[in-house]
């Protein structure tokens, strides 16, 4: 082990060509789960951020706010469901927001939460004609007090607050209380206009102690199947493209991942070759297979943790140098270690397809090689 | 006697000795007794050692000459615990190893035997002093105790002022020597020595083999010198000649 240590520190050009490559391996896998984790969390911030534990929707919406209605008589029924503590209504509406001096084509894309609840992160609901806004448009030049004529109807709202990580489907999340919400939806989506106390879908908390799934089965077996109830976590994983783009992007990194085995089991098979000699007489004079591949495992995982901590410095400085709300890239602490994780695996994948080589080579060939 | 026990305890000191073998001190290094190596071939088998009998005594230095393909590997790679024997029987230091299994000749080859290839084979990318390091580093680490060996191997080899320097940094001699000094680390009974001086030019190979008879002299330690060149067989006690497998 100290061998491959001391070739590691001794000999560093060696590795060089397989570090390079492998440390822009760690970039495309740390960039890429930036990248998913950034457009996951712009598609489900605002459902995250709700303050419920289940989510009610009519059951032929398809867990669609859009398609779902919640009359008042089935938000009586599910109130009543063991385990729930409180309901309330819930909205959105998906409309271009117009901030002042703009012109008409510049507009933001913003979704309207009309909700009973306030998001998790803010105690109160702003008053009739207020909204709270996402963090993500203040970068795009929204301030506090800032009015905002929203959809074709130009409706107005004045921003009093701002709330952090509520964008849904990639839109900025206004919210507000039912009130206004229903009055910018008659005023800009008429054919959507909902009758009184009609909310798209319900919120509910629990009583203390309550487990989310079994009340969410209680309460569509209350309603006759008329609901289609899930907690809250389980509705950030359905919301449209959500698990499309989950799919697709561990694809890639899957994908990514082979490659990185493929390089790491292509070097250290040559580098095997190379060594046939050195191991030969490492054997000849008592070495045992076992420590030989121990050693060459030891460089993998140390050249692959040193690329990965270059990488990691590189995706972070990407990350700083990208201007906010031009690419969905969110580099966290956790998708750096798991991609370290994945590459590590890799990397000892890799080299098991060297164990046959070591295992293979014999002392013999040390001695006796000229006769 | 079970093989196995004599790997639970610590290094092999001859006390595993054959029936009839002598106190460890006088034992000889190596005993060859029928020894034949045979390798299957189609239809038909090679024989590569052909019943070889030979004795090594303790201090003795022997040189094995003959030529390409007569066996002079063969019969080294067997004592060295290299290769096992197909038959016969071989006794190193005192210790059976006819019927060793890889593993447990690989612990031979640790703790008895030292060995000198052709071609030198240091480790390149490590200093004199750590390439007889690595004898200790591969087995069960001893730490101070090999330091010091190590030091005093190099100091007594001539090189100490040279003990940080890495093998190209070497003359052709000085790498000789070092490889000495390694084989002579595990402290052996026996010390195998492949062509030492086929590399060196005939005044180098001269004081090489010099060195080689009084280091192993000078420690007592039992020495076969496998060679095609004859001057080499000065320097040894006596000379073994082999031809088509056969010691004759």
């Amino acid at each position: 082990m100290k061998l491959a240590l001391r070739e590691l520190r001794r000999q560093p050009g060696r590795f060089a060509a397989a570090g390079m490559i492998l440390t822009l391996i760690a970039l495309l896998l740390m960039f890429l789960g930036g990248l998913l984790d950034g457009l996951i969390r712009s598609s489900t911030g605002a459902v995250r951020a709700l303050d419920a534990d289940v989510l009610v929707f009519s059951s032929s919406a398809e867990n669609a706010f859009l398609r779902s209605r919640v009359e008042p008589a089935l938000r009586a029924t599910v109130d009543a469901v063991d385990g729930v503590e409180q309901t309330a209504g819930i909205g959105v509406l998906q409309l271009g927001a117009r901030m002042p001096d703009s012109g008409p084509r510049e507009l933001l894309d913003i979704a309207l939460f009309g909700t009973e609840l306030p998001p998790r992160s803010d105690g109160a609901l702003p008053a009739e004609g207020e909204v709270l806004a996402d963090e993500s448009l203040r970068q795009r030049g929204v301030t506090e007090g800032m009015v905002l004529e929203l959809g074709p109807g130009r409706s107005p709202v004045t921003v009093v607050g701002f709330t952090t990580d509520t964008s849904y489907l990639g839109q900025a999340a206004l919210w507000t209380g039912p009130q206004t919400w229903r009055e910018v939806l008659g005023e800009n989506r008429p054919d959507q206009l909902l009758g009184p106390d009609v909310f798209q879908a319900l919120l509910v908390r629990l009583t203390p102690g309550s487990d989310a799934a079994a009340v969410a089965e209680r309460i569509d077996e209350a309603t006759g199947a008329a609901t289609a109830s899930l907690t809250v976590v389980a509705a950030a994983d359905t919301l449209p493209g959500v698990q499309e783009q989950q799919a697709t992007f561990n694809q890639i990194i899957g994908v990514t991942v082979t490659i990185a085995i493929v390089v790491v089991a292509l070097f250290f098979a040559l580098l095997t070759i190379e060594r046939a000699g050195l191991y030969g007489v490492l054997k000849a004079i008592g070495a045992e297979s076992r420590s030989l591949f121990g050693g060459l495992v030891l460089q993998a995982v140390v050249l692959t943790t040193l690329s990965c901590s270059i990488a990691a410095v590189a995706a972070v400085g990407l990350d700083l140098a990208i201007p906010p709300g031009s690419v969905p890239l969110r580099i966290s602490a956790l998708r750096l270690i798991t991609s370290l994780v994945y590459l590590l695996v890799a990397a000892v994948v890799g080299c098991a397809f060297s164990l046959r080589r070591v295992l293979r080579v014999d002392p013999a060939s040390a001695i006796g090689s000229s006769s | 006697m079970n093989e196995q026990d004599e790997f639970d305890g610590d290094r092999f000191d001859g006390d595993e000795s054959v029936d009839h073998a002598p106190a460890p001190d006088q034992a000889p290094a190596l005993i060859m007794e029928k020894a034949r190596k045979v390798y299957p071939m189609a239809d038909s088998e090679v024989v590569a050692l052909d019943d070889a009998d030979i004795v090594v005594e303790a201090d003795e230095m022997v040189a094995l000459v003959g030529p390409s393909g007569s066996g002079k590997t063969t019969l080294c790679s067997i004592a060295g615990g290299i290769l096992s024997p197909t038959s016969g029987r071989v006794v190193v230091g005192g210790v059976d190893i006819s019927t060793f299994g890889p593993k447990q000749l690989t612990r031979v080859r640790r703790e008895l035997v030292g060995f000198v290839f052709q071609s030198v084979n240091l480790v390149p990318f490590l200093t004199a002093r750590e390439n007889l390091l690595v004898v200790d580093e591969l087995g069960r680490r001893t730490g101070a105790p090999a330091r010091r060996r190590a030091d005093q191997l190099l100091e007594e080899l001539g090189l100490a002022d040279r003990a940080k320097n890495l093998p190209g940094q070497l003359s052709g001699g000085q790498r000789q020597r070092v490889a000495i000094g390694r084989a002579l680390m595990n402290d052996p009974k026996l010390v195998l020595f492949d062509e030492p001086t086929s590399a060196l030019d005939t005044k180098l190979g001269m004081a090489v083999m010099e060195l080689i008879r009084d280091e192993m002299k000078s420690r007592g330690i039992a020495a076969i010198v496998v060679t095609h060149d004859e001057r080499i067989t000065q320097f040894c006690d006596r000379s073994v000649h082999m031809e088509d497998g056969k010691v004759l």
